[in-house]
């Protein structure tokens, strides 16, 4: 399999870095008939940036060569940034992301950009406005969203390792439906600079690979302070990859059996059932844990997240940059014509919510509430985690849903995300990983959550029920591996 | 508290957008349906809840976030005006204010 390990081990027995560039931008390119996981290839950059690479003969590097993507909501100096939105027009960035800055600095290589719901609201992908990513396991069906182009990605091997974004969910709900290791660190953990803000006390930068090893490798090289992030804290950062010891006899594995009770798919309980089964014979032990207010987290996310967005998208006003109507009488008229034509309908109905819950004389009823609600969640969690290490959750109730199923019913969408928006609601990290598949033969993921900067605790977690349980089944759409 | 279509044009008129008829017509009930989703949280009781804003984790908030007030380099006029849909000596030309 291509993993980082796989591809440095090819380059100490004299394989270059265009050698493993040239096959991944040919696997995007011809899948994306398929997929449409990508919105932009850059196969002119990448040879280049290999060639570069091939050169200076650098390996030190903890991504040297390595072929990556990046959601389209995360600026690279000189490709397209749209957020998967109309309204950025051909916008390219003028600079890179942090994140970006240290992946190049490791000796990656960007292949190109990824396709995702519009501003990164959405659970399926179908609110791109360059169309839907389809899942690698079965065309006909989502890949997850909002984070889909790069779930999807690594799920078809493409590349070994993508960057995505989760606000709510938005890497752990397309790594789960795409049977990929998705992480969504710790909030101030990894640098905001450069990616497209949508909802600011929620956004994390998170990775998704095909495996933990490599997810830790990534977090390692994104993570830590950024003088342009003042919301990034000051907290060292491990080698991740060097935690994962497979020892985790002792660790203490929090399930809440409220959370696996109604609206929760039947084989994805039992795959789940099963998964707490595999840890206690892998030597954790397993306590009951009580999440109260967890019910309410969709509600307060809700609030929460289309209010931070109605203020972030202000900034779309076709001034500065991207698309602007034309033939405007006067100002605002342009304003308003240029959001009307720009947005998709899932984007204005968020930017309606959080206008109307941030409107003069709803504010206490709605957003302050939901605040003192989120301070109740984190006040669980905080409780939760003095009895236990990590919590275990399914990611998503259901495995990926077809096409079209829930496009008419935004609130039955916005469900999608009951196990994963807690965790931005109380900033904690989480990890999704491939728990099995479906009889239908589609991606389960198991979701572990543990308090503030426990990314290693997870991780290690993680890597010990992968190297116990792996999943060998690739999706019939991928690349040919090496 | 039900949501009428009044209500949605004077949210949009807030949020800068110029919704059409078939908008307005969908956007009512699905607002509508999502706001009564939300007031299930006045089943809680808050009243002696402190909020949750500002930083979410100690290690954060204890975080120096400023900075010398100094003099950096930034984008340059150039490039901050290399993606602007009319550009016009050295500015963002728009339509007339009034």
């Amino acid at each position: 399999m291509n993993t980082i390990e796989r591809i440095k081990e090819r380059r100490a027995s004299g394989v270059s870095v265009r050698e493993v560039v040239e096959p991944a931008v040919n696997a995007a390119e011809s899948l994306n008939e398929t997929l449409n996981a990508f919105l932009q290839i850059d196969r002119a950059g990448a040879t280049k940036r290999a060639a570069e690479l091939d050169a200076s003969g650098e390996t030190a590097g903890a991504l040297a060569g390595v072929p990556v993507a990046i959601k389209d909501n995360i600026c690279v100096r000189g490709l397209q940034t749209s957020c998967g939105s109309h309204i950025l027009g051909n916008y390219h960035a003028p600079y890179d992301a942090t994140v970006v800055e240290r992946i190049n600095q490791a000796g990656a290589v960007i292949i190109g950009k990824t396709n995702c719901d519009e501003f990164a609201m959405g659970s399926s992908n179908e609110n791109s406005a360059f169309g839907v990513v389809r899942n690698p396991w079965d065309t006909a069906r989502v890949p997850g969203g909002s984070s889909g182009g790069s779930a999807a990605a690594v799920a078809a091997r493409i590349v070994p390792v993508a960057l995505g974004s989760d606000t709510g969910g938005s890497v752990r709900q397309p790594a789960a439906l795409c049977g990929v290791v998705g992480v969504k660190p710790t909030y101030g953990r990894v640098s905001r600079y450069g990616l497209v803000a949508f909802g600011s006390s929620l956004d994390q930068v998170g990775v998704l690979a095909a495996n933990v090893r490599d997810a830790a490798t990534v977090l390692s090289v994104i993570a830590g302070r950024d003088a342009h992030d003042a919301t990034t804290a000051d907290v060292p950062v491990p080698d991740y990859a060097s935690e994962l010891t497979g020892e985790i006899k002792g660790a203490r594995l929090g399930v809440s059996r409220a959370l696996l009770g109604e609206g929760l798919d039947a084989e994805v309980r039992a795959s789940i059932e099963a998964a707490i089964e595999a840890y206690r014979e892998l030597g954790a032990e397993i306590v009951e844990v009580d999440l109260p207010t967890a019910p309410y987290a969709i509600a307060v996310y809700y609030i929460i997240a289309t209010a931070e967005a109605s203020s972030n998208l202000a900034r779309y006003d076709g001034v500065r940059y991207g698309f602007r109507a034309e033939e405007s009488e006067n100002l605002r008229a342009m304003y308003r014509r240029t959001r009307e034509a720009g947005f998709g309908p899932e984007v204005k109905r968020r930017i309606m919510l959080g206008t109307y819950v941030l409107s003069s004389g709803y504010y206490d009823a709605y957003y302050l509430k939901a605040q003192k609600v989120r301070a109740l969640i984190k006040d669980d969690f905080r409780r939760a985690f003095e009895t236990c290490d990590a919590i275990i959750t399914p990611t998503a109730p259901t495995t990926a849903f077809m096409i079209g199923e829930k496009v008419d019913d935004p609130l039955a969408m916005y469900l999608n995300d009951i196990y994963t928006v807690t965790a931005n609601l109380a900033g904690v990290p989480g990890i999704s990983i491939p728990c099995g598949l479906s009889n239908a033969g589609l991606p389960i993921g198991l979701q572990l959550l543990g308090p503030h900067w426990s990314e290693a605790i997870l991780l290690r977690l993680a890597h010990a029920y992968e190297q116990a349980h792996p999943i060998d089944a690739r999706p019939p759409v991928c690349a040919a591996s090496d | 508290m039900p949501i009428t279509e009044a209500d949605i044009d004077k949210i949009a008129q807030l949020a800068h957008l110029e919704i059409t008829d078939e908008e307005r017509r969908a956007l009512t009930p699905q607002i509508a349906s999502i706001v009564a989703y939300v007031e299930q949280l006045n089943e809680l009781d808050t009243s002696a809840v402190e909020p949750a804003i500002g930083g979410l984790t100690p290690a954060g908030e204890r975080t120096e976030t400023t900075r010398d007030d100094t003099p950096r380099p930034s984008l340059g006029q150039q490039l901050a005006l290399a993606e602007a849909p009319d550009p016009a000596a050295g500015h963002f030309r728009v339509p007339k204010v009034l």
